[in-house]
């Protein structure tokens, strides 16, 4: 009984407000490339000496080659065009850039990852760190480390590092600062009764730190890594920018860019959000594992 | 080699270190003594850093193409005030501030107004947490194909960016006052309005300047990426791409200083206004 009712108020509180908003999403958007199509279709018929019924006209923006907004099904189409119907290591296969993409960005979110824990359980156990470094880890993000992405990648080039490693390098400086901030206030995080009831058992700092500190911390962590794989694939793709337009969402936007393929860059956008999507769900998932061993459910 | 500088730093570095962990026990009764010592403390790691940065540089003879000594660009940031000052008007002055105050304004308003409606409300919010963790940046080569080069393109893209945090944070915000408050304010016959004035948007301005801090930094990365995506000849994304090109890596440097210049003054705005606005709050109540 109990549990019909929790799916039925599922329904009617999220997937049918939600399907309402994406459907409403999807005429606007319906709407948008018809109207700024529609100046270019006028062009053409006024050049070719025709006039266009308004039903031609509407069919006619939802087929341009480069439309300045491209109807939702012609992405769908150049989507499905480009994975299911092509080999997933051809370089045409948008599979292959997302996996570009997503090997930089979880190196880099890793790397990210171990950086700001590191950091947060030595600006814990260290009151001369805390108070040097926590403002200094603050001030690094107001840095828009993103404006610095190209010279990173051309100067790391320089000395020979290319590939995975610099694209990373821009994911990592991104995503350990949500990591740091999070673990310092999970480690502190422990009820100071219970961290003298450590005392009294005679504990040593790793053992407190162990047994007491670090699971409690756990949560947080996870809460914070949400927000850091979420920005280390943003950090990967802006890093892809420079190298040239090789490959991954990023080449793809660029490529898009230059020769006006607007399908191109939408259906990289797709694919980009799909990606941020999944990789969100996915350290949600080990959230929920991990915390329902540790029994800590919520 | 340069022995003297690397010695140099490597004693700097340590003395500065035994400096800073007597201060931390220092622990004085007086409090504007002890908040003047939590200011000199993160100075003292910083300058530090500097000086192991210039030691570092000098001392090994690392060439200016890979990492420049700060004196270094220092003396480009100096004999160059005016390119960076253009650029700055550009990127920041035209594009960041126009695209932030359209951007939060309006993620401000439409929440305001999604507020009303528990469907929409419902709706639009795991869509906005969605699009909030998406690479949104990515928009930017579209923007420019439909604005221009110009600074318009480069706001429209930081108002798609600040758009989406302010609102869902004001959303949240707007949820938070309580329902002891709200059922006074019902008591006090108070309208729509009225409850919103007075009650609930004070009690959302702790979450609606948490989304003025992010998007704060968000739109100075908005406005410099969408500059690689095609710019007039002035700009700081402008600038750092083609200097990188160039391989005047200190020029580069310069404009990371202004824009981390500009965007710490900003953040550091932000949190004076806040201070002043949500007085009330706990955590600054001590």
């Amino acid at each position: 009984m109990a549990q019909s009712r929790g799916s039925n108020s599922w329904i009617i509180d999220r997937v049918l407000p939600v399907g309402t908003v994406v459907a409403l999403i999807v005429v606007i958007w319906y709407g948008f490339a018809v109207i700024l199509n529609a100046p270019f279709e006028r062009d053409q018929a006024a050049r070719a000496d025709t006039t266009l019924t308004t039903m031609q006209m509407v069919q006619r923006t939802m087929a341009q080659e480069r439309p300045v907004l491209p109807a939702p099904h012609q992405v769908a189409n150049e989507i499905w065009k480009t994975t299911a119907l092509k080999k997933v290591t051809s370089k045409r296969s948008l599979f292959y850039h997302t996996w570009i993409t997503m090997s930089s960005t979880l190196l880099g979110f890793a790397m990210g990852s171990l950086l700001g824990i590191l950091l947060a359980v030595m600006i814990v156990h260290s009151a001369v760190l805390d108070k040097s470094l926590m403002p200094w880890v603050i001030t690094s993000q107001t840095i828009p480390i993103l404006a610095i992405a190209p010279m990173i990648i051309v100067v790391l080039n320089a000395i020979g590092i290319s590939g995975l490693l610099p694209k990373s390098l821009i994911s990592a400086y991104l995503s350990f600062f949500p990591v740091t901030v999070g673990m310092v206030k999970g480690l502190r995080s422990p009820d100071p009764r219970h961290l003298d009831l450590m005392r009294t058992y005679n504990a040593s700092q790793p053992q407190t730190f162990w047994k007491l500190r670090w699971p409690s911390a756990v949560p947080f962590l996870f809460t914070s890594m949400k927000v850091a794989v979420a920005i280390s694939l943003v950090g990967a793709i802006v890093g892809e920018l420079p190298t040239g337009a090789v490959a991954g969402l990023g080449a793809r936007l660029l490529t898009g860019s230059y020769y006006g393929q607007t399908i191109q860059i939408w259906s990289a956008l797709v694919a980009a959000a799909i990606l941020a999507a999944l990789l969100v769900m996915l350290v949600d998932l080990a959230s929920r594992i991990v915390m329902n061993r540790m029994g800590m459910a919520r | 080699m340069n022995n003297g500088a690397i010695v140099a730093a490597t004693f700097f570095w340590v003395a500065a270190w035994f400096a800073n962990g007597m201060l931390v026990r220092l622990n004085p009764s007086n409090r504007l003594l002890a908040r003047g010592i939590n200011l000199l403390i993160p100075l003292i790691f910083g300058v530090t850093l500097i000086v192991v940065w210039e030691g570092i540089t000098v001392g090994f003879n690392i060439s200016p193409v890979l990492l420049p000594s700060p004196t270094m660009i220092w003396a480009r940031i100096v004999t160059s005030t005016d390119i960076l000052w253009a650029d700055f008007t550009q990127t920041f002055l035209k594009a960041v501030l126009a695209g932030y105050a359209m951007g939060c304004l309006s993620g401000f308003a439409v929440a305001v107004a999604v507020d009303r409606v528990p469907f929409l409300r419902k709706g639009l919010l795991p869509i906005g947490n969605l699009v909030a963790a998406l690479p949104i940046v990515g928009i930017a080569p579209i923007m420019v194909m439909w604005f221009g080069f110009d600074w318009q393109s480069k706001a429209a893209v930081v108002v798609v960016m600040t758009f989406f945090p302010m609102l869902v944070n004001t959303v949240a915000g707007l949820a938070a006052a309580g329902a002891m408050e709200r059922d006074l304010m019902r008591t006090y016959a108070s309208g729509y309005w009225q409850t919103l004035l007075k009650l609930r948007l004070p009690a959302a301005m702790p979450f609606i300047f948490n989304a003025l801090k992010i998007n704060s930094t968000l739109a100075l990365i908005g406005a410099i990426v969408a500059e690689f995506f095609g710019t007039p000849i002035v700009g700081m994304g402008f600038r750092i791409s083609t200097e990188v090109g160039r391989m005047n890596i200190d020029m580069v440097w310069a404009e990371i200083f202004v824009a981390a210049l500009a965007g710490s003054l900003s953040y550091g705005l932000l949190a004076l206004l806040e201070r002043a606005v949500t007085f009330w709050h706990p955590s600054y109540r001590s």
